[in-house]
């Protein structure tokens, strides 16, 4: 085998590495930018109204005799803020974006969010810094709330109601 | 986990990519395959007869691993599998390079480990639905982890080699039981800290630069750790225990967010190693033979550097482009297939060959750290924190002392190295790895979710307190 040619693999060999590294790399790119916006989250870029496009997707149960129809804020600074279950989801924080706006200082800007599964209504908490609490547990993941539940969101406590 | 990236994350849902996994796939066997055939025409001057079976097995392994994604964790990395299987690929194909200099049938083995590896990581793919099933067994892991180390002293099992006690010997076969221990134990302390990450990171005293917990918040954990840094350093395995040191060490801080642990971890490390370097002469050999190589080497003196040495002249004839497949003379290391095989692909393959390695591994860790930043569980987070602390931990301490950066200990590095046991629990952890990055890839199974403006609310949130 002459000199050249194994000059040749040798280079070869070091290309055919590289270029499997930065393949790599181009597709762990391709992965941060080019990951797909769903049909549903596209839709929300206007303020408000956009709980009713949801509608559709997101059905609220059924309403019955007994089934709470609206979520308030109980305690805090902005006692008597509510917002109505069949507008679910309701995304309640700091941010301009939530249903239940909160100004309370350890309230993250996207905290927690009401949401029916079944005809049962669910509090999760979105990775909020201080947490949600049910009592005085801190929720690791959706938790039901029935009607009288008290949740606490920083120093703000709210309640489904009738 | 601030709640403005939780909402920027949760705006879109992530690919599969499996295509993409597919293609990288094609040309990790290029690697792979390419790395044998060139060790065959440097080394015998013609292509190796048996390239098309050997090329063959690579593929079915790797192409199963891959069927078994797309049915089982269709979400996961797809990243992860390429650029394991071109790195198992390469040191396949370098420890047969070494066979060739030395008749030893070292490679035959290693592709009979990979097997098991693959085999084991579909089973762990197909049996393990949910990372989280694995919170329920924190402390049946920890204890599981104890008594696998334990079991190298135990006599008629135990088998000592260059010195270290860590080996089992069941049959022909000889086992690490240590790495089966480092998986495990980054369970049992994930699923430990998540449980009690409030009460260490809040409730306690607090001492010059950190928070103190209390005892019995950090009790359990800390002999857990304790007991089996100790069996380690009894064990004369020093590498591994500055494994798991690190490891528990980056968890602890991960999991409290509280950066005085790193102040008070390192200088626990500083006094242990200036202990260590006290007490024991094997420790303190190291460090000699680290800060002047060259008075432990050649005739008239002790000749412990001959190994160290001798992979630093091959690093250095390698040069920027190395020798070419054949052409160096790797085989004149002393086990380089197995702890020096960085400084054999040095020699061969050169800077550029090294430096594609180190990148490869980097692109492990990252993918692993990116896997616990887009997780939605803590158990989760943790875990893949854990094991890519394990990887960046592993391949900095052996290359670290190949290259003569830190003392040399002995450690595999991770997928090139000759070892089955490695091999085989390196392969558990890139499944797990891939699980937990599945379910956080796979879209919100939940209601509805919360996409929206980030600029608007750029207000931050107080933490609370408790103290």
């Amino acid at each position: 085998m002459s000199e050249l040619t194994l000059f040749l693999i040798r280079v070869a060999y070091l290309a055919i590495l590289w270029i499997f590294v930065l393949s790599a790399i181009s597709v762990i790119r391709s992965d941060m930018f080019g990951a797909r916006v769903p049909e549903a989250a596209r839709g929300t870029t206007e303020p408000r109204g956009r709980a009713a496009k949801r509608k559709g997707k997101n059905k609220p149960p059924a309403k019955r005799r007994g089934s709470p129809t609206h979520v308030i804020v109980t305690e805090g600074s902005n006692v008597g803020e509510r917002a109505e279950l069949d507008q679910a989801p309701i995304l309640i924080g700091r941010g301009t974006d939530a249903a239940i706006r909160l100004d309370d200082d350890y309230v993250s800007t996207r905290h927690a969010r009401i949401a029916a599964s079944g005809d049962q209504w669910f509090v999760e908490d979105l990775g909020s810094t201080n947490g949600t609490y049910i009592g005085s547990v801190r929720i690791t993941q959706p938790t039901t709330v029935t009607l009288g539940t008290q949740v606490r969101i920083g120093k703000t406590i709210l309640e489904l109601r009738k | 986990m601030a709640a403005g990236q939780q909402g920027a994350i949760m705006g879109f849902v992530h690919r599969r990519r499996r295509g993409a996994e597919l293609f990288l796939l094609v040309l990790a066997l290029a690697v792979g395959v390419g790395a044998y055939a060139a060790v065959g025409i440097g080394v015998e001057g013609e292509v190796p007869v048996d390239l098309l079976g050997y090329g063959g097995w690579l593929a079915g392994l790797v192409v199963a691993a891959h069927v078994v994604i797309r049915f089982v964790a269709p979400y996961a990395d797809p990243v992860l599998l390429p650029v394991v299987a071109a790195l198992n690929g390469l040191g396949l194909a370098v420890i047969h390079r070494l066979d060739l200099a030395d008749g030893t049938t070292f490679a035959r083995q290693q592709l009979t480990w990979m097997t098991l590896g693959v085999l084991l990581f579909v089973g762990t793919l197909v049996v393990l639905r949910d990372h989280r099933v694995l919170t329920r067994f924190t402390y049946t892991s920890g204890l599981a982890a104890i008594v696998l180390l334990l079991l190298p002293l135990v006599p008629g099992l135990g088998k000592t080699i260059n010195g270290a006690r860590i080996w089992i010997g069941v049959g022909p076969f000889s086992f690490q039981p240590g790495e089966v221990a480092k998986v495990l134990l980054v369970v049992a302390f994930a699923g430990y800290l998540v449980l009690h990450r409030d009460a260490l990171a809040l409730a306690g005293r607090r001492l010059l630069v950190v928070d103190l917990p209390r005892g019995r918040d950090l009790g359990p954990i800390l002999a857990m750790w304790l007991i089996s840094l100790g069996i380690l350093v009894f064990q004369r395995d020093l590498g591994s225990s500055l494994l798991f040191f690190g490891l528990f060490l980056v968890m602890l801080y991960v999991a409290t967010e509280r950066p005085g642990w790193l102040v008070v971890g390192s200088t626990l490390f500083l006094g242990g190693a200036l202990v260590a370097w006290r007490l024991f002469g094997h420790v303190r050999t190291r460090v000699d033979i680290w800060l002047d190589p060259f008075a432990y080497y050649g005739e008239g003196t002790s000749d412990q550097s001959y190994q160290l040495v001798e992979s630093l002249f091959g690093m250095g004839w390698g040069g920027l482009l190395g020798r070419g497949f054949g052409e160096g003379s790797p085989d004149r290391i002393p086990y380089a297939e197995s702890d020096f095989i960085v400084g054999a692909i040095g020699e061969e393959l050169g800077l550029t060959g090294v430096i594609a390695v180190l990148l490869l591994y980097g692109l492990i860790v990252e993918r692993a750290l990116r896997a616990a930043l887009i997780s939605r569980d803590g158990f989760g987070k943790l875990v893949a924190t854990g094991l890519a602390s394990v990887f960046a931990l592993q391949v900095f301490v052996v290359v670290g002392g190949v290259t003569r950066l830190i003392p040399l200990t002995g450690l595999t590095t991770p997928f090139l190295s000759y070892g089955g046991s490695s091999l085989v629990a390196n392969w558990v952890i890139i499944a797990l790895v891939l699980r937990i990055s599945d379910l956080a890839r796979r879209p919100a199974p939940s209601v509805g979710d919360t996409a929206g403006d980030a600029d608007a609310d750029a207000e931050t949130t107080q933490v609370v307190r408790l103290s």
